[in-house]
């Protein structure tokens, strides 16, 4: 396509030019309007003054009758103006006056006649030029007739100056609208050109794009926006999809490259059952281990499209805080650890409550893990440590936080804290996937909420805010719900 | 005891044949079919004690078998296998009319205890007992008194519902998830053996002033409650 006829099919154009052609047709009407009233106030008062003349010519004509009449109109006609006179006999022959020809049967209507004429000075000189004229006759008593009127040249004028004012301002508006159209459709082809341009290249790779946004804030900037903050949004998406491939190619090879070595070693040591066995329930370990990961792997996924959405309905938040926190209770307890739970009743929310329970499993199991100060090599008991679990709510959200007394995360870790697969280095020594609270944390995105990790001073604390209704936004961009609290 | 009869309806041949050849190897008579219709016509003659189910079956799926059975008022317990193990597939294979839900892969251990659980449900309709015995352990469900040789035990209430469930699969293997699901209603992974330490103190009620223990655990498997005397 030529840029021509690109131009000349951008929606912008063509709606310029209907627009100036609708301004055209209302500037026609309402010249016209003006012209047709302009012509009724003109006709107004040539009428006024054709019966003006008449009666000053009756005063006459009743004071001196039908000679003196005849007088005063040859006077009359010999001044210059647009007034026009003629006196006829009863047979219609001209006595007097500055009319010559007539059309037929003109003398015979009554009231006011637009005719054509002639002047007797053209008639007598032969020069045939049809003039325009508003007259009136009068049949005086005698049967002779009298025509009063007014040449309508001046009337054909104005006529002519508001045809030519039409004429001109339509060529203006023409000229205009070809003008407008041109340029507000190039402005937008030029901007839209330019989106496309960019989203070509984004598709052809370069995820970095962004829409040029012109500043103006008109629909065209807000289009961009939009299109700008789903672009963001799918680049997040993207970069978490592209980690967690390289994360799950790292964090997956490592037990299956243990899976293995167990198997292998099962075979060598084919002449000792008791050694083959062990390793090949150390195999079967392993592999359960793999399935969780992977099952965890999964849900996170699930839950991060929102895929569980038909699972919801409403329950007691504050029920499931505290019969999970019962389920970990005696594991604490056999670690020394005192777990306090705390939940008001009556938390209901809408959401799924077997993934709202296993998150907070997870927190409690990390509070339980690593929230623990570990004793000292000289084999003191460490100090009694607790825990604090709490559900509370304010009717819109319900919060649940998950406190341990342990050497907490540092503020610049906690962001990454989050994502999967990460385990601190003070915690690569212990057993975990790594999963837990990105589980936790894709759970409350799911519904809506979000995962803060805060100073416990000393230690750390965990806050999970759900709104009650839990209807996560489908479609606007949400926040990154991971926040690191200060 | 006249051996039970299992019907497994799975389409991956290894996978049937190892699962056939561990059920025989624990006593139990079993008969396979490779797909959804040849299952349905042998699960609708009857006479199986479980059917395991794998959920997607060439030419019927797993669900709409169960439902097809279900319709005909056969109310062979059923067992659903599969490799989907999220909890709404779960929800949806019991609501299919499925009477338990493993996902894929499994021990076997696991899914031994659970149509073992299954095969010796007591039949719809008949009464529940409203007291469990068990040797000299005895549980009074609507009292909510357990007493061991007429001597009173006290119980918090979620370990009388542990104690509840052991007794109602009393000499039957139950596996950790089975009393997660079951005592606790909760289908994840705890990370952590949370369920041994619940057994532990269960069983130091129960079980530490007398001399022989009824609540076992079975290595690779879970738990048992079994009469202690015999």
């Amino acid at each position: 396509m030529t840029a021509l006829a690109k131009l000349f099919r951008a929606t912008a154009f063509k709606l310029t030019l209907v627009i100036l052609g609708l301004s055209a047709v209302g500037a026609g009407l309402v010249l016209g309007a003006v012209a047709w009233q302009v012509v009724q106030l003109v006709d107004g008062e040539t009428r006024q003054t054709i019966e003006a003349e008449a009666k000053g010519l009756s005063e006459q004509y009743e004071a001196g009758g039908i000679r003196r009449l005849g007088n005063v109109i040859e006077a009359r006609s010999r001044r210059p103006g647009s007034s026009l006179y003629l006196l006829t006999n009863a047979a219609g022959e001209p006595l007097a006056g500055n009319v010559a020809q007539l059309p037929q049967g003109v003398l015979d209507q009554a009231g006011f006649v637009d005719t054509t004429y002639q002047t007797v000075d053209e008639y007598q000189s032969g020069y045939q030029n049809a003039r325009h004229a508003l007259a009136r006759i009068f049949v005086l008593p005698s049967g002779f007739r009298l025509l009063v009127g007014r040449d309508l040249a001046e009337r054909g004028r104005i006529g002519a100056v508001m045809v030519h004012a039409m004429a001109v301002s339509l060529i203006f508006f023409a000229a205009l609208a070809a003008l407008g159209a041109l340029f507000v459709a190039r402005r937008v082809l030029r901007r839209i050109d330019a989106m496309a341009g960019t989203a070509r290249a984004i598709m052809a790779g370069d995820l970095k794009r962004r829409l040029p946004v012109s500043g103006a804030d008109d629909e065209l900037d807000r289009l961009a926006r939009g299109l700008n903050e789903m672009l963001a949004r799918i680049g997040e998406l993207m970069a978490g999809m592209r980690e967690v491939s390289d994360n799950i190619a790292h964090d997956l090879r490592t037990p299956l490259t243990r899976l293995r070595n167990h198997a292998e070693e099962a075979l060598r040591q084919s002449d000792n059952p008791a050694a083959a066995r062990a390793e090949l329930e150390r195999t079967i370990e392993e592999s359960d281990d793999l399935i969780k990961i992977f099952d965890a792997l999964l849900m996170i996924a699930r839950a991060e499209a929102g895929a569980d959405r038909a699972g919801m309905c409403a329950f007691d938040v504050g029920e499931t805080v505290a019969s999970v926190a019962e389920l970990y209770e005696p594991l604490a307890e056999e670690q020394g650890v005192a777990l306090k739970v705390e939940a008001a009743p009556g938390l209901a929310i809408v959401g799924n409550r077997e993934l709202i329970g296993q998150a907070i499993a997870n927190l409690i199991d990390n509070a339980v893990k690593y929230g623990v100060v570990e004793a000292e090599a000289s084999g003191a008991l460490a100090p009694p440590t607790e825990i604090a679990v709490n559900a509370r709510g304010d009717g819109k959200t319900v919060t649940i936080e998950v406190a341990d007394r342990g050497p907490g995360i540092p503020a610049a870790d906690r962001a990454r804290a989050i994502e999967r697969f990460v385990r601190l280095e003070s915690a690569r020594s212990r057993p975990g996937s790594g999963l837990g609270l990105s589980l936790a944390a894709a759970v409350a995105r799911m519904h809506g909420g979000a995962v803060r990790l805060e100073d416990n001073a000393p230690g750390l604390k965990v806050a999970v805010t759900l709104p009650t209704g839990a209807a996560a936004p489908p479609t606007a961009p949400s926040p990154p719900p991971i926040e690191a609290g200060a | 005891m006249s051996s039970m009869r299992i019907l497994i309806i799975e389409d991956d041949r290894d996978a049937a044949a190892y699962l056939a050849k561990a059920l025989r190897e624990v006593g139990y008579a079993v008969d396979q079919a490779a797909d959804g219709v040849v299952g349905y016509d042998l699960a609708q003659e009857g006479g199986y004690d479980v059917v395991i189910v794998d959920r997607m079956l060439p030419k019927m799926d797993g669900l709409s078998l169960i439902g097809a059975l279900r319709a005909q008022k056969i109310d062979t317990p059923a067992l659903i296998l599969s490799a989907l193990g999220q909890v709404d597939d779960r929800v949806k294979g019991l609501r299919a009319g499925g009477d338990d839900y493993l996902a894929k892969p499994y021990a076997f251990s696991e899914l031994h205890a659970r149509v073992e659980a299954l095969a010796r449900r007591r039949p719809k309709g008949a009464p529940e007992e409203t007291v469990y015995r068990v040797g000299d352990l005895e549980l009074d469900r609507l009292s909510h008194k357990v007493t061991r040789a007429g001597e009173e035990i006290a119980l918090q209430p979620r370990e009388f519902r542990l104690l509840e469930y052991l007794m109602q699969n009393a000499g039957k293997v139950v596996t950790r998830t089975m009393l997660l699901e079951h005592v606790w209603d909760y289908h994840f992974d705890p990370q952590t053996n949370v369920i041994d330490v619940h057994v532990s103190r269960l069983r130091a009620k129960i079980d530490r002033d007398f001399e022989a223990p009824m609540l076992h655990t079975v290595r690779g498997a879970g738990y048992m409650l079994r009469d202690g005397a015999r």
